[in-house]
């Protein structure tokens, strides 16, 4: 920490540093140390969750004005230049409409439910790297962690759904749940063959072994990254996150226009939670597809630099084919969606396995 | 090792903040103006007229199942996926590693294709 801060502060600062750091190690003696961790950690994981929470906010003001331009509308454009402050504005007033809670509703599980759904959301950042060296907790088993935290969120709606005392938010909840596991097994088998041409569950070794190969040598980056050879895969995990999301055409679980969600009976900033989790759930499904299959923060070609920039640059991407998907399809029916998950995506996924294991036995094998 | 997680534990603790501190501001700056027809569960209007924690379709039962039985087997490929390179790249159990898993997989691709089969992933 206070190496980092002796690079940022400007000159005349430094010895209110040193100061201020004899004086903390008077004043707490051993603990100082420790304190100094603690409170440096909780900067760090600061400077991830703000700037994430204002991305969720402006994706919410992004998706309304691009799905507004696919339609030759114009999006909000009042509240603010261009219409930018819409987002605080909704949150204002989210802020000031009353929490209800239903009578018959189990009134602890019904307002512990939304962080459920928002906190596994947001969790799985603390090992997200952004390049090679930007990442919280660098731990050997991130993809593992990832993978178990992200499931959690599935709780958020069956308490929901649960708890609400509603035959609509309950029978929403159900159908939400069984879709979102369905899913996870497309999802799990499609990482399962990830890890094998990685050799790693670690994010951000699974990044850098994109970045080899003969495309790579020849400059081509985007050649060799993992979505090429693992084409299927690929489509699989982006189309399973588009149903984990609940986003279009699988947005069953909200389904506005005709079916109602299992956060039917929510309201106010108990609501809005609800909405954050979707959008952070969102957000995070673009990073994953990004680092394991688009190469991360590599650049396309071998004469730019490799960067942070190009992680948020393809999150950024994805996120608008988000957008645009929303804007083109129209939804799936529940037993449509239940049969590409059961009946499609499994034997994809397992015969791509096959096939991949019998690449790499075979002398053709070019993730050496 | 362990310290690598302590980021992690105060990342949890803070998400938990995050996600617990706009319910609780919610409800003490939202005006809370109670009546009975607000608080009543939504139902098109109706009176309800009966739980609401009903009986349900015995799919979902089978769905959730069916997907324990998947995951665990996904749980089960992680390790072996992961040091599939090493695997291959070691002559002695090579042939071995690999086929041992494939059968591990086709024992399970068989009960896949009997719940297939009884019409278990249908949902007509």
């Amino acid at each position: 920490m206070v190496d980092t801060l002796q690079l940022i502060l400007p000159g005349f600062l430094l010895p209110y540093l040193d100061r201020f750091m004899q004086f903390g190690q008077e004043l707490f003696g051993g603990a100082w140390q420790d304190i100094l961790t603690v409170v440096w950690t909780v900067i760090k994981v600061m400077l991830i969750i703000a700037p994430l929470l204002l991305g969720v906010a402006y994706t919410t003001f992004a998706e309304r004005k691009v799905i507004g331009w696919m339609q030759v509308r114009i999006g909000p454009n009042r509240v603010g230049p261009w219409g930018l402050i819409q987002p605080l504005a909704d949150g204002l007033k989210l802020l000031l409409k009353e929490v209800t809670i239903p009578s018959g509703a189990d009134k602890f599980v019904f307002l512990i439910a939304p962080v459920f759904a928002f906190t596994p959301a947001v969790l799985a950042w603390a090992v997200i790297p952004f390049s090679d060296f930007l990442v919280l907790a660098n731990v050997n088993a991130s993809l593992l962690f990832i993978m178990a935290v992200t499931s959690i969120s599935v709780y958020g709606i069956i308490l929901a759904g649960w708890s609400s005392n509603s035959k609509y938010a309950f029978l929403g909840s159900m159908r939400s749940a069984a879709q979102m596991i369905s899913y996870e097994v497309a999802m799990g088998l499609s990482l399962v063959v990830v890890l094998m041409i990685s050799n790693s569950l670690n994010v951000v070794d699974i990044v850098q072994a994109q970045g080899q190969g003969r495309f790579a040598d020849m400059g081509l980056n985007f050649l060799s990254w993992n979505w090429l050879p693992l084409l299927p895969m690929f489509v699989v995990y982006l189309v399973s996150i588009f149903a984990e999301c609940g986003r279009a055409p699988f947005d069953l679980p909200e389904g506005e226009s005709e079916i109602v969600g299992y956060h039917v009976e929510y309201a106010g900033m108990s609501f809005a939670v609800f909405q954050l989790a979707e959008y952070s759930a969102m957000i995070l499904g673009t990073a994953l597809i990004s680092l394991l299959f688009l190469g991360g923060w590599s650049s396309p070609f071998g004469f730019l630099p490799d960067s942070a920039f190009w992680l948020f640059f393809k999150m950024f991407a994805l996120l608008v084919v988000f957008f645009w998907a929303r804007a083109t399809f129209p939804r799936y029916r529940y037993d449509q969606v239940m049969r590409l998950g059961w009946k499609v995506f499994i034997p994809v996924c397992l015969v791509w396995l096959l096939i991949v294991g019998c690449w790499m036995m075979s002398p053709w094998n070019i993730w050496k | 090792m362990l310290e690598t997680y302590f980021p992690v534990l105060v990342f949890v603790l803070i998400g938990l903040v995050f996600g617990i501190a706009p319910v609780i501001t919610g409800m003490v700056v939202a005006p809370h103006r109670p009546n009975p027809e607000k608080l009543s569960p939504y139902e098109c209007g109706f009176e309800a007229f009966e739980d609401a924690r009903m009986k349900f379709d015995v799919r979902y039962y089978l769905i959730s199942i069916l997907f324990i039985l998947f995951d665990l087997e996904v749980a089960f490929l992680v390790p072996w996926a992961t040091i599939f390179k090493e695997i291959v790249a070691t002559e002695s159990i090579k042939f071995f590693g690999f086929v041992e898993m494939i059968v591990f997989i086709a024992i399970l691709v068989v009960g896949y294709a009997y719940a297939w089969a009884k019409g278990g992933l249908d949902w007509e």
